[in-house]
C-alpha cells in the first residue's frame, strides 16, 4: 500500500509551499491524535509487560498473558462476551432488517417516525436506560414480573439470578443497538433501483425470492458493515454491566470490558488491566480487518 | 445511484401484478402489526421514566402497577434538586459543548486536506486514523488514564474535554464529506489567485456547513453519553456529569424510583430535544460515516 506513493514520484518532488499550508491544516487534528490516541495505545501494549499497581513498576514479560490464561473469572467473561456477541448479533441484524424493510417504502413522514423510536435507546444516556430497566427487571417492584405473572409464572430475580442475568442485559443491549442499522438498512434499501424488483415481480418470482435473490445480495456491503460494528460495539459492552450487575452474580455477566475495567480500577493492577485491553484490541483488529477484507471489493448499489 | 431507466409495460401482466399486490398486502399488514408491537416495547422505558418521575414512591412500587398516573406529584423533582443538579447539567453542558467546538475546528481542516490536496505523507496518515478508528476507543482507557494521572489532569475540565479531540471519527467523517466537493471549483479559484486558505474559507467552508452540524450534534451526543471516561477520570461530587451524577444517586434513592425517574428523564431530555429537532443530521452522519 505505501509503496505505491513512492513509485508514484512525481517530476519535481522539492517542498512545496502548498504542502506546508496542507500540513499546518492537519496539524491540530494529528497533534490531538498522536497525544491521546496512538500514544496511549502503544504506552497500553507497553504496561501489559509490567508488573504495575500503585506500588510496583517491575518489567515481568509475559506473566500477565500467562495469568490472564489461567485465570478463571477471565475466561468467564470470555465466555460471557462471545455468548453476548452470538446472541445480540444476529437478532440485531434480523430486527434491523425486518424494520428496515417494513418501513422504507413508506412516506418519509412514517419512516422518520419508527427510524426515531428504534433510534431512541441509542440517543438516551445509557444510565437512563439502565435506571428505568433496574425498575421494570426489579423482583418485587418491577413490571416484568408483574406481567409474567399475570401468565402464571413465578417472580423471577432477573439480574440477580445466574440464569437470566445475562440474558436481561442482552435484551437491553439489543435494544439500544438497532437504531444505526436501522437508519443504515433504510438507506441501502432506498438506493436499490425499483426496476430490478419490478423485474423480478414480472418475472412472476414470490416475495421471498425476490428478498433472496435480488435485495439481500445488493444489501451485502451493508451487512457486513452493520455485522462488523454490532460486532464490536457487542465486544465493548460495559456500561450496562458496570451499572446493573457489576459483572454479577459470581462474574456470570461479566464481559472482557468489565474485567479491564474492574482489575485497572477496582484492583489497582494497571499491567494486567492492560494485558487483558490488548488481547481485546486484537480480537477486534482481526475482525476489523476481515470487514476490511471483505469491503475491499466494492459492491455497486 | 441509477434511476430506474425503463418504464414496465402493463396491460397483459397486470393480472399477475394483482395478484402480487394481493399477497403482498396479507403479509405487509402482519408486518405492521408486529412493527407497532415492536414499538410498544421500544417506547414504553420512555413513558415509564416520564411517568414514574411524577408519582410519589407507594404509588410507583405499587403492584397491580400504575399505568396511567392520576395524581401528578412533583416531590420526585424538589428530592432530586437537593443533589447538584445544576453543576452536574452545566459540567455536561461544558463538556459536550467544548468538544464539540474543537472537534469541528480540528476534524474540518483535516479532514478537508486529506479529501483535496496532494501531499507527502498524506496515505500514511489516512491510514493511521483509520487503523486507530478500527479499534474501540475503551482499549486505551487503562494508559489514557495513566497518562492523564501522570499529567495531574485526573478530575479536572482538560482531562474529561481534550482527550475526546483526539479521536479521529471526526476527521474520517469531514473527509467523506469534503471529497463531495467539486475539484474544478477549488482548481478554478486557484488559477484565478486565490490563496489555500481562502478558498477553504470562502469555497469549502460553506459547502461543508452541513456535514459541520451533523458532525457537532454527533460529538454533542457522543459526550453527552459517554459514561466510561467520565466514569474513571472523575473523582468529586462537583466535576460529574449529569448521568454520572445520577447513577450515583442509584446508591442512596434505591428503590424509590420516582427520583430515580426523574433524574433519567433530566438526563435524556438534552439528547432528545436535540434528536427530536436534527433527526435528518443524524441520519446523514451516520449514513455518511458507513460508506467507504
Amino acid at each position: 500500500m505505501l509503496s505505491t506513493t513512492a513509485i508514484k514520484s512525481k517530476p519535481q518532488r522539492r517542498f512545496k509551499r502548498e504542502w506546508l499550508t496542507s500540513y499546518l491544516f492537519l496539524l491540530p487534528a494529528l497533534s490531538f491524535f498522536i497525544v491521546f490516541v496512538a500514544y496511549p495505545m502503544l504506552h497500553g501494549i507497553y504496561i501489559s509487560f509490567f508488573n504495575y499497581n500503585l506500588t510496583n513498576f517491575e518489567f515481568i514479560g509475559f506473566d500477565n498473558y500467562k495469568t490472564l490464561f489461567q485465570d478463571k473469572n477471565f475466561h468467564q467473561s470470555v465466555i460471557n462476551t462471545v455468548v453476548l456477541v452470538l446472541v445480540a448479533v444476529p437478532i440485531v441484524i434480523v430486527f434491523s432488517l425486518f424494520v428496515g424493510m417494513t418501513i422504507y417504502k413508506k412516506h418519509e413522514l412514517f419512516r422518520s417516525l419508527f427510524r426515531g423510536i428504534f433510534y431512541l435507546p441509542a440517543v438516551t444516556s445509557v444510565v437512563s436506560v439502565t435506571v428505568v430497566w433496574n425498575w421494570i427487571y426489579h423482583p418485587n417492584f418491577g413490571i416484568l414480573n408483574y406481567l409474567t405473572g399475570l401468565v402464571g409464572m413465578k417472580p423471577i430475580f432477573w439480574l440477580g439470578d445466574p440464569n437470566t442475568a445475562l440474558m436481561a442485559i442482552t435484551a437491553i443491549l439489543i435494544t439500544t443497538s438497532v437504531g444505526q442499522p436501522i437508519i443504515l438498512y433504510v438507506a441501502a434499501l432506498g438506493n436499490i433501483p425499483t426496476s430490478y424488483i419490478e423485474a423480478a415481480q414480472l418475472d412472476r418470482a414470490n416475495s421471498w425470492h425476490i428478498f433472496t435473490k435480488v435485495i439481500w445480495p445488493m444489501l451485502m456491503p451493508t451487512n457486513l458493515y452493520v455485522i462488523v460494528i454490532t460486532t464490536i460495539n457487542t465486544f465493548q459492552c460495559f456500561s450496562l454491566i458496570q451499572l446493573l450487575t457489576s459483572g454479577g452474580p459470581i462474574y456470570k455477566t461479566s464481559t472482557v470490558m468489565y474485567s479491564v475495567y474492574e482489575q485497572a480500577f477496582s484492583f489497582g493492577n494497571f499491567g494486567l488491566a492492560s494485558a487483558m485491553g490488548v488481547l481485546l484490541a486484537i480480537i477486534i483488529g482481526m475482525i476489523s480487518i476481515i470487514q476490511f477484507k471483505f469491503l475491499g471489493s466494492d459492491v455497486e448499489y | 445511484m441509477k434511476t430506474a431507466a425503463h418504464s414496465n409495460s402493463p396491460g397483459n401482466q397486470s393480472f399477475i401484478m394483482k395478484k402480487i399486490r394481493k399477497s403482498i398486502s396479507i403479509s405487509s399488514v402482519l408486518s405492521m402489526l408486529l412493527l407497532i408491537m415492536l414499538s410498544v416495547i421500544f417506547i414504553f422505558p420512555f413513558y415509564w421514566i416520564v411517568t414514574g418521575a411524577f408519582k410519589i414512591q407507594v404509588v410507583a412500587t405499587q403492584i397491580p402497577p400504575q399505568w396511567f398516573p392520576k395524581d401528578i406529584v412533583f416531590d420526585n423533582w424538589v428530592t432530586l434538586f437537593k443533589n447538584p443538579v445544576g453543576r452536574w447539567t452545566f459540567n455536561s453542558f461544558f463538556i459536550a459543548v467544548s468538544e464539540m467546538v474543537l472537534i469541528c475546528l480540528v476534524s474540518t481542516t483535516a479532514g478537508f486536506v486529506l479529501a483535496k490536496k496532494e501531499f507527502p505523507g498524506r496515505k500514511l496518515v489516512f491510514t493511521a486514523l483509520v487503523a486507530a478508528m478500527a479499534l474501540p476507543k475503551q482499549v486505551i482507557l487503562v494508559p489514557l488514564f495513566t497518562l492523564l494521572a501522570k499529567l495531574g489532569w485526573i478530575n479536572t475540565y482538560k482531562g474529561l474535554i481534550l482527550p475526546a479531540v483526539g479521536w479521529p471519527f471526526g476527521v474520517f467523517l469531514m473527509k467523506q464529506f469534503s471529497q463531495t466537493i467539486p475539484t474544478e471549483i477549488l482548481e478554478a479559484a486557484k488559477i484565478d489567485g486565490c490563496s489555500d486558505v481562502r478558498s477553504f474559507i470562502t469555497i469549502a467552508l460553506p459547502l461543508l456547513k452541513p456535514a459541520i452540524g451533523a458532525l457537532a450534534i454527533f460529538t454533542f451526543m457522543t459526550s453527552w453519553n459517554d459514561y466510561f471516561s467520565q466514569l474513571i477520570i472523575t473523582r468529586s461530587t462537583n466535576m460529574m456529569t449529569l448521568p454520572l451524577g445520577i447513577a450515583t444517586m442509584q446508591g442512596e434513592y434505591r428503590t424509590d424510583y420516582g427520583v430515580m425517574m426523574a433524574g433519567a428523564a433530566l438526563a435524556s431530555l438534552p439528547m432528545l430535544t436535540i434528536f427530536i429537532l436534527f433527526q435528518k443530521a443524524f441520519t446523514q452522519g451516520i449514513t455518511l460515516g458507513a460508506v467507504k
